[in-house]
């Protein structure tokens, strides 16, 4: 070293920092759940470049399946391995958490995926174009809709295999957005699960323009919160001088020790903490759907190809209440005083906001999308309790949550007209009498969202308004029980049109799905009713999954 | 008694849950097989309630007989608990021996009808369309989750069942009319998903209230108690030995918030306006199934979960509740007289009638508490009885107003003879079982409120009223024109309406067996409330059921007037 240094030394200094930048240390076995989905989405990317295109479709399938169960069963393997528990620790440098509650929601994210992959992958509800199968996406999203390439496009029977990697890089996103270890991360993930989505909304077969324009208020919108979050995570940093959940709640807790110079004005500047910490926490709730920041929702949810719909309303909001848990509970703690009432009233207004504007929606999709947002509240009313039960109550209720909604979502695809999914709520009419089965589990759904006992909707929302009158906040569960009431309203509503008006003549039909999409739903039939009948053993794994890593 | 290796009370429960499912399951074609096998598993459930009537023994040590009692929801401190007092036993026979007669009554009313099955236009899909299966395995479904809740010594489970029974209900109210409506299908199916959704919206706003305080209650007890439970044996214990104190502010609200949702069921002025709505539209095995079985466990809970949880502040809402009761008494039996409809004036009548239950519940008395259990049974038999009968007048006709009636004795004259026969023992006429409860209730209010009882006396004249009044209208007079060759009772009906008659006439002269079984379960009640009779002395307390109640309350009458 000294060697070196000493014949160079006439026009060079010799840098004095190997000690301050280690060697990355990645721990591939922890990462190995998002190395894999992002390894799987660049075959993807290379599938679509390399093969045929009469074989991509099923490539794609194959490769997004296999690498979905795979990163699952390097979840349950991690899971099993104790580094949800006892080996529970700090990865990559510091950046991503792999514990107990980042493991529970990247297995539910994941299986979720998995499920919603298979119905991405339905090809048989949509009428052949030109003797060929297609699916719910566009044959050529570039293509200007009603334009002649479009119409080439259709014609020559293409379709948007393209989604396959698209959902998976969004997957490898949301996986790590539970798990981020510090701002700098949670923000890169936040990117990498949003620009995907933003493309898979786009890309709806039918109604594409409604689809554009619910990709692009999406993507304003998703801007717009992902500045906020980035302003957040500024002044966090100008505050503690550090982007690492660990370093702020430190500071949080104890005040600055050692001033960085550079930053010796703003360190410890407790207006700093206070707007920079809004900031985050607005970011994350515009993921979350919660009111007010919950403009895009509705329009997103109808616009966006139905299967991504239900995608986005379970995976996003699984991923993003992970985020929001891991920044209140392990960055925020020590100022839980401060955002506490804050987000009572936020859960207030979006349990009830979301609840009593569902009730004039005519749209199925947008009535979904009112009801994830009141879901959202309740979601946040376990969030708030800030206590053990909290964080396992709010991991149930996310799990058993996304599997009703992704059949719920599933359901809506099947029913359809000439113009393709009859979404509007009047053609539902009868749907009880042509279709006893599908309306069936329809209404086993919407009776899960209404919280109604034996479904596992009932065990999640006892689950969160039992943590939080734990942590004293009983009129937040009077408040909660009081929309859920308002909430079933529009529930039964539907069910009311569907078992008990006369059907229409020229209703919509129910299509035959494929397995893809009967397999889907019938998961989310049964995680429905298994969380609803036998909820102690999900609710012991989300027990055990209650200890953040700090 | 506690250990049976065989769990009856489960069994019991379980038989019709699983004939709900086999009765669904059975082809479309093979209709009359569902209704076989609908009946097969009803009768199966009564013969089961008979044996949990047999081996219950009324004298034996405990609250509870016959428990179960395994781990199910740890977390939430829930456990499968099973268990029945004598209160229970009776409600569980009521509902097990209904229910048959409930599925024979509606033989024919979920048959689809001949035109709807040609006209439908989706003609292909039609054919998985299953009314009569789907009928049948709703009431079933009803009764297991009634039973069920009947059973349960966890508050938690009460819960689950006490607001799933709201699902099956509402698709019986909303699936399945009476055809009878005066402006055709259309309105009518309008009007009956109207009184569907009105039924489900009362009920799950009341069930939703009452599921903040159940989580209130978790909260509290597992704050003193170290770990959550929802045992009402344990918490009632805890409460007994000073370990768990409500404090009085959180024990109203609790209490206000359990008793919100059973006024709703049950249901108690001001929140009774879905029972007639909802009564009116259903087919009248329906209606039966809605005021003889499912509002009982509002009254049933009451007694089991309001008392004995909270008994200080139910003490503390006794008197605004009185009043209620009294309203509810008054306004139903008012609104009754004032009825153009068959349907709901036995509706508003049931309402009345509901009024005295709760009176007597909570007059804390055990005259009033027994009397209040008794009217719980014989008021699901009258109206069971009336309601029927009137369902088999209404289908004849194809009319439920009143005015389209007259001079049908003289046309069916078992039809007007079992329709009088139900209705006094509505008006509580004395030789019928109803006149017994009600005077209990009656005595039992007037030994503690003096001015509620005579008050509450008026609603005696009024039933005698709007009944008789019905009777007159509807049976004697000229014969109208479409009721002129109206026939007469068949055999299944008779089948339906005889036992219930004959039922109504035992307890009405012989109540003993009902008063033996219930009346420790009551003393049990009123030692948890910690009351005691105002007249100790009073010899029917003493020596629980001997004698006949209706005399040793005479002694009481007579020293309450001096």
């Amino acid at each position: 070293m000294s060697s070196v240094a000493s014949v160079h030394s006439l026009w060079t200094v010799a840098a004095e920092l190997p000690g301050k930048i280690p060697a990355p240390r990645i721990e591939y076995g922890q990462l190995s759940p998002t190395l894999i989905v992002l390894g799987a989405a660049v075959v993807g990317v290379l599938i679509e470049a390399l093969l045929p295109r009469r074989s991509r479709y099923y490539a794609q399938l194959l490769v997004s399946v296999v690498a979905l169960a795979a990163a699952f069963a390097a979840v349950i393997g991690l899971a099993a391995g104790g580094f949800g528990s006892s080996k529970a620790g700090i990865a990559a440098m510091g950046a991503i958490a792999v514990d107990g509650p980042a493991l529970f929601l990247q297995g539910t994210i994941l299986l979720v995926s998995l499920v919603a992959v298979f119905t991405f992958a339905e090809r048989r509800l949509d009428p052949a174009a030109h003797g060929n199968r297609v699916d719910s996406f566009a044959a050529q999203a570039a293509a200007v809709p009603g334009g002649e390439a479009e119409q080439a496009a259709v014609k020559a029977g293409f379709t948007t295999t393209e989604v396959f990697p698209i959902v998976l890089f969004a997957i490898g996103g949301m996986l790590v957005f539970p798990a981020a270890n510090d701002l700098l991360t949670l923000f890169i993930a936040l990117e990498v699960f949003s620009l995907p989505l933003y493309i898979l909304c786009a890309v709806a077969r039918r109604q594409r323009l409604l689809s554009q324009e619910s990709a692009m208020k999406y993507f304003l919108l998703g801007a717009f919160s992902s500045a906020f979050l980035l302003f957040g995570i500024a002044l966090l940093y100008g505050y503690a001088g550090t982007v690492t959940y660990a370093g702020i709640a430190e500071v949080i807790a104890d005040g600055a020790k050692q001033i960085d110079p550079a930053l010796a004005g703003t360190m410890g500047n407790d207006a700093l903490l206070l707007i920079g910490a809004a900031l985050v926490l607005m970011g994350l709730l515009f993921k979350v759907g919660a009111v007010p920041f919950h403009m895009w929702t509705p329009d997103v949810y109808q616009g966006a190809p139905t299967p991504v719909t239900g995608f986005m309303a379970a995976a996003t909001k699984v991923a993003a209440f992970g985020a929001l848990l891991r920044l209140l509970y392990v960055v925020l703690p020590g100022m839980r005083w401060d955002w506490r009432p804050v987000m009572w009233g936020v859960a207030i207004v979006t349990m009830l906001g979301g609840a009593i504007v569902a009730i004039t929606q005519t749209d199925i999709k947008r009535l979904l999308a009112y009801s994830s947002i009141a879901h959202a509240g309740f979601i946040l009313a376990g969030v708030i309790a800030t206590s053990e039960d909290g964080i396992s109550s709010v991991l149930f209720y996310l799990a058993a949550y996304s599997f009703v909604t992704l059949g719920a979502f599933a359901v809506v695809t099947l029913v359809r007209d000439a113009g393709g999914e009859a979404t509007h709520l009047s053609k539902w009419a009868g749907l009880g009498r042509r279709s006893p089965l599908v309306a069936a589990v329809f209404a086993v759904f919407l009776l899960a969202f209404a919280g109604i006992p034996l479904t596992s909707g009932f065990a999640g929302k006892f689950a969160v308004f039992k943590a939080a009158a734990q942590s004293g906040a009983g009129w937040l569960v009077v408040v909660g029980v009081i929309s859920s009431a308002i909430a079933a309203f529009f529930y039964i509503r539907v069910i009311v049109l569907m078992f008990f008006s006369e059907p229409k003549a020229e209703g919509p039909t129910v299509a035959v799905p494929s397995p893809l999409t009967t397999m889907a739903i019938a998961v989310g039939v049964v995680v429905t009713l298994a969380l609803g009948l036998a909820p102690q053993y999900f609710l012991d794994l989300a027990g055990q999954a209650g200890v953040f890593v700090r | 008694m506690a250990d049976f290796s065989f769990p009856l009370l489960t069994a019991t429960a379980a038989v019709p849950a699983i004939g709900a499912v086999a009765t669904a399951a059975v082809p479309a074609a093979k209709r009359t097989a569902a209704k076989w096998l609908a009946l097969l598993f009803s009768l199966a459930t009564f013969v089961l309630a008979v044996v949990i009537a047999v081996r219950f023994r009324p004298g034996a040590e405990g609250p509870y007989q016959l428990t179960e009692s395994h781990a199910w929801i740890q977390d939430f401190g829930v456990r499968y608990e099973l268990g029945v007092d004598g209160i229970a036993v009776a409600l569980i026979a009521l509902t097990a021996l209904l229910i048959p007669f409930v599925i024979l009554a509606g033989w024919h009313d979920a048959d689809p009808l001949e035109s709807a099955s040609d006209s439908g236009s989706a003609a292909g899909s039609n054919s998985r369309w299953r009314p009569t299966q789907g009928f049948f395995a709703l009431i079933l479904a009803v009764e297991a989750m009634v039973i069920l809740s009947f059973e349960a010594t966890d508050v938690f489970l009460f819960y689950i069942f006490f607001e799933a029974m709201l699902i099956p209900m509402y698709f019986l109210i909303g699936g399945f009319g009476d055809r009878a409506g005066a402006h055709g299908e259309e309105q009518a199916a309008t009007q009956r998903s109207y009184a569907a959704v009105k039924f489900l919206l009362y009920n799950l706003a009341g069930g939703l209230i009452m599921l903040a305080a159940v989580i209130g209650l978790y909260a509290v007890t597992a704050d003193q108690l170290g770990s959550g439970t929802f045992s009402l044996q344990q918490i009632v214990e805890a409460r007994t030995s000073g370990k768990l104190d409500f404090g009085t502010g959180t024990e109203r609200l609790l209490f206000l918030g359990f008793f919100f949702a059973f006024a709703v069921k049950a249901p108690l002025w001001p929140l009774h306006t879905w029972l007639p709505n909802a009564m009116g539209e259903s087919t009248s095995p329906v209606a039966v199934l809605i005021t003889a079985v499912v509002d009982k466990v509002g009254t049933f809970a009451m007694l089991r979960f309001c008392l004995q949880l909270f008994p200080e502040a139910s003490s503390w809402a006794t008197p605004v509740i009185l009043v209620l009761a009294l309203i509810s008494v008054i306004y139903g039996a008012l609104l009754a007289v004032g009825q153009r409809d068959i349907k709901r004036l036995i509706a508003y009548a049931s309402i009345s009638h509901f009024g005295f239950i709760i009176l007597g519940i909570f007059a804390m008395t055990t005259q009033g508490q027994s009397g209040a259990t008794l009217y719980m049974v014989n008021h699901g038999i009258s109206t069971a009885a009336l309601m029927l009968v009137a369902g088999f007048l209404i289908t004849r006709r194809g009319s439920r107003l009143i005015a389209d009636y007259g001079g049908v004795q003289k046309v069916a004259p078992v039809l007007a003879g079992t329709f009088l026969i139900g209705g006094l023992a509505t008006l509580s006429l004395p030789g019928l079982a109803p006149f017994i409860s009600e005077f209990l209730v009656l005595v039992g209010t007037f030994s503690r409120y003096p001015v509620i009882g005579i008050i509450a006396s008026v609603g005696i004249v009024l039933a005698a009223l709007y009944v008789l009044v019905l009777y007159q209208r509807t049976m004697t007079g000229p014969v109208k024109a479409k009721v002129e060759g109206m026939p007469d009772l068949r055999a299944r009906e008779l089948v339906v309406v005889a036992p219930l008659i004959a039922l109504l006439l035992f307890l009405g002269v012989y109540p003993k067996p009902l008063t033996d079984i219930v009346n420790p379960a009551v003393d049990h009640t009123l030692s948890v409330v910690d009351k005691k009779d105002p007249k100790p002395a009073v010899r029917v307390d003493a020596v629980p059921g001997a004698g006949r109640p209706g005399h040793a309350v005479h002694d009481q009458e007579v020293e309450a007037a001096k």
